[in-house]
């Protein structure tokens, strides 16, 4: 038997499992968030290894979600100097590049700016001749100021030829120790976001690098020597290199482990995925085992990108959200108790009256001293607890897109608040070991490879191309680590693009498999 | 009366806009950020009030015109809509000056702020519209027989076209095509009139307008009764989205959204029609609110508008009806904008008929 080892960093817990190769659960660990999390990892790392007594050298590999990224984002510490660089002058000189990004991040992140002419139409016919005499003074500005470079170039998803030429006239003069983003292979259609998610992943890339060989160290360390892999976020998995290139999908993570977690536990690869934890209830929608991606726009750390997202809507109700009572009104929430919900909840001795305690009165729970909630006016509790269990049936509506039944799975610490059936779901599932369920969306994910380009497509060969393109897909991921037998494909867009010439169609495909056994 | 126009007053202006966008009229951020770079660059524009224009100054509109999906991702330089005024300057042997809006709702709404700043016009507070729609002689200009010509296209790539067309029809055709020609996205100078038809003709007081409707949506603690107060409207319906088709059809977004009732409008059903903008609202195959009235779909907890892009199942949602200002309730006004421009089988009946 042969095992791998998934690690998921949140932003409360550090969950980690072990998994054996027919991805049954050998041990657990799951431990608060702490400040240094490199420090965390290492200790996730050390406990499942002496949980488990396991041979070290039967691990074959190693799986990290970690949320490093967002939080450097978010806090806006250890960014790294970034050149922003716009290609489409004259246009687009209405609105400066990263305008749009809060002031405090453009302080750090805004210092080296450029635009540059080029660029293409909607067409693919140029704006202007690339000015490449320009880049190469950028070029010589920019060398030893910053390590990080990102390009956008106007219509570069309808063609990428001048952030390609780009990189290579400045390459030429900084040298391959700075990092290049380009934006046609982070976002899609809309410059401003997709330039604004470009720059983010290029402010990125050290606390990636910091994190991937944080993780190696860590398994290096305690005698494990395995293939490394880190989650992003569409429930796959990438390479070192490829996390290095695009740190930026890492970003949420978490919520896609906890949907493809509860998905395993539950065994349903389509439903409606609530976790609850003390704070929010995060609900997303698994569709053949993968979440379903946000259509809009995203704000990341007060910014607005277009990259992928999982598309999870957070309510404001979680096991320590308070209760306020007014006479005989009550507002429940927005604020939380959070992770005092120990020593603030009114069953544990506390002054808070919340969400728990009321589902402790209501005879849902058996948590604390159920004494401490006695005085509560038993017509009242019910009402309160009707709206919490409606507030979640609302939020869950939402994130449905027709109003057939679909099966419900409740993980997290505050799964057990709830009880009954809950309105629109087929049936409500409620699996044994959700605490994990993050470590173990970490550890089953699968590898994954990604082909997106316009093709222009003669009708009389079509299926022919297309079949051509997926098997492109297919290697992608074969190459990356994926088992060459069980690798298919597991999403096929194609766009045509009304005003190209000719018969110009975006194609996006993605082909996943498990890790290859060794 | 005269006043200057800052970053703030441009914020709660872009949320009036997207309000008054009923649905459509192109997303006012590209705009807003238009806005609020020239401004921070150049600074607060001037705003006059309609009445304080001279009869014979020269005023003329500046919009964009193509696809909106181009805008957001070529962008303008900020440079066309200066051509554009320059070129007719020099055609029209004159100055210009002032500029202002053709529409209220969406994208265009803002876009003059960004002109204005840079080369110091002042804008005035009224547009052709009172809200947005998609054809170029869908303004109350076209209602008093000004010209749209002599107008002026101009592109990023400093190209420019002075056009004289013989009428509103010609004038959509030649510019549709030329729109293409220049890259989807140029900026237009259109409808040059005097101070007085500008006077006698515009919707006045919309930029104003637009700024309190964002500031309710944005400080009110009950933005959709004040929304209502604030516009003389109607909710028309209360609930929650079902179900929503649809198709892209020569650049306009057709289709429609079904939703079910909640509240006072509990087992009752709604069914809102758009083409871009939302153009007719029926509760139980009763027509509630009919073009040129306008209608908005809000965000029932925040009262934020919700685009025809943005409606997804399961929203809860309340539905606000608007009139339209007067001038558009003339035989000529419906003839132009009202249900049967646009397909649908319904004699116009005003809001406040309506709803009774």
């Amino acid at each position: 038997m042969r095992y791998k080892l998934g690690i998921d960093v949140g932003g409360t817990n550090t969950d980690g499992v072990i998994l054996d190769s027919d991805m049954n659960v050998l041990t657990a660990f799951k431990h608060p968030t702490t400040d240094d999390i490199e420090t965390g990892i290492a200790g996730a790392v050390e406990a499942l290894l002496k949980k488990s007594g396991l041979d070290k050298s039967l691990i074959d590999h190693g799986m990290l979600g970690t949320t490093q990224c967002t939080n450097a984002i978010v806090t806006r510490k250890s960014l790294n100097d970034v050149g922003v660089i716009r290609i489409g002058a004259p246009a687009g000189t209405a609105i400066e590049p990263i305008y749009s990004m809060p002031d405090d991040l453009k302080a750090i992140i805004g210092q080296h700016i450029y635009q540059v002419r080029g660029g293409h139409e909607f067409n693919g016919e140029l704006i202007a001749e690339l000015d490449e005499a320009h880049l190469e003074d950028i070029a010589r500005e920019l060398k030893g100021k910053v390590n990080s470079i990102a390009i956008s170039s106007i219509f570069s998803p309808v063609n990428k030829a001048h952030e390609t030429r780009a990189k290579e006239i400045i390459e030429a003069v900084v040298g391959e120790d700075v990092a290049f983003s380009l934006s046609s292979e982070i976002g899609s259609i809309s410059l401003l976001e997709r330039e604004n998610a470009t720059v983010l992943n290029a402010a990125i890339i050290d606390v990636a690098k910091r994190t991937t060989e944080g993780f190696e160290k860590a398994l290096k360390q305690h005698g494990v020597d395995c293939e490394v892999y880190f989650c992003q976020n569409d429930g796959t998995l990438m390479s070192k290199e490829y996390t290095l290139k695009y740190p930026i999908l890492t970003v949420a993570c978490g919520p896609t482990n906890s949907l493809r977690g509860a998905s395993f536990l539950s065994s349903h690869d389509n439903a409606i995925i609530a976790d609850i934890g003390g704070t929010t209830t995060d609900i997303g929608v698994l569709n053949n085992g993968f979440p379903r991606e946000s259509s809009l726009s995203v704000e990341l750390g007060g910014v607005q990108t277009n990259f992928r997202m999982p598309d999870i809507y957070s309510l404001a109700l979680g096991g320590g959200t308070i209760i306020t009572l007014e006479g005989e009104n009550f507002k429940i929430g927005p604020d939380s108790v959070g992770y005092r919900l120990p020593e603030k909840a009114k069953v544990f001795g506390g002054d808070t009256l919340t969400v728990t305690d009321i589902a402790v009165a209501k005879g849902v729970l058996s948590l604390g001293d159920a004494e401490k909630v006695n005085d509560l006016d038993t017509e009242l509790v019910d009402r309160i607890y009707d709206e919490i269990i409606n507030m979640i049936e609302v939020a869950i509506e939402r994130m449905k897109t027709s109003d057939k039944e679909v099966p419900v799975v409740l993980v997290g610490g505050g799964s057990t608040l709830i009880e009954g059936d809950i309105e629109g779901a087929s049936e409500v599932i409620n699996p044994e070991n959700s605490g994990v369920a993050n470590a173990i969306g970490s550890a089953i994910s699968d590898i994954s490879g990604e082909v997106e380009k316009i093709y222009n497509i003669d009708p009389a060969r079509r299926s022919e191309i297309l079949d051509e393109i997926k098997q492109f897909a297919i290697d992608e991921a074969v190459n990356a680590g994926a088992d060459k037998d069980r690798t298919e494909i597991i999403s096929f867009e194609d766009i045509p693009l009304a005003y190209l010439p000719g018969n110009a169609t975006r194609i996006k495909v993605k082909a996943a498999g498990p890790l290859k056994e060794d | 009366m005269m006043r200057y126009i800052g970053k703030e007053e441009i914020e709660k202006m872009a949320i009036g806009a997207a309000l008054l966008g009923t649905g459509g009229g192109g997303d006012p951020f590209i705009g807003k950020l238009m806005a609020l770079q020239a401004i921070e660059k150049y600074g607060p524009v001037k705003l006059l009030s309609a009445d304080e224009l001279d009869d014979e100054a020269l005023v003329v509109p500046s919009a964009m015109m193509g696809a909106p999906t181009v805008m957001v991702e070529k962008v303008p330089s900020g440079n066309e809509s200066i051509a554009a005024f320059n070129a007719l300057e020099e055609y029209l042997g004159r100055k210009i000056t002032a500029t202002m809006p053709i529409e209220a709702g969406g994208v265009n709404s803002l876009l003059p702020f960004a002109l204005a700043a840079r080369v110091g016009l002042p804008v005035v507070d009224a547009d052709g519209m009172g809200r947005a729609f998609p054809e170029l002689q869908m303004v109350t200009y076209y209602l008093d027989g000004i010209n749209a010509s002599p107008m002026v296209l101009a592109d990023e790539k400093d190209n420019s076209i002075v056009l004289n067309a013989v009428d509103g029809v010609w004038t959509e055709k030649i510019a549709r095509a030329a729109t293409m020609t220049m890259g989807g996205s140029l900026m237009n100078a259109i409808y040059p009139m005097s101070g007085k038809q500008a006077r006698e003709s515009s919707i006045i007081g919309s930029l104003s307008f637009e700024e309190k409707l964002g500031d309710i949506i944005m400080t009110s603690k009950q933005p959709i009764d004040d929304l209502v107060e604030a516009t003389n409207g109607y909710i028309l319906f209360e609930g929650k989205i079902r179900d929503v088709e649809r198709a892209t059809d020569g650049g306009f977004v057709r289709g429609k959204a079904v939703f079910e009732g909640m509240n006072q409008n509990k087992s009752s059903e709604c069914t809102l029609e758009f083409q871009n903008e939302n153009l007719i609202c029926l509760v139980d195959g009763q027509p509630k609110c009919l073009t040129p009235d306008l209608i908005t779909v809000l965000d029932a907890e925040t009262g934020m508008p919700i685009t025809t892009e943005g409606l997804k199942f399961g929203m809860r949602v309340v539905i606000l009806g608007m009139p339209c200002d007067p001038k558009w309730r003339t035989d000529k006004g419906i003839e132009t904008v009202g249900p049967g421009y646009f397909g649908y089988d319904f004699e116009y009946q005003t809001i406040e008929a309506l709803n009774q």
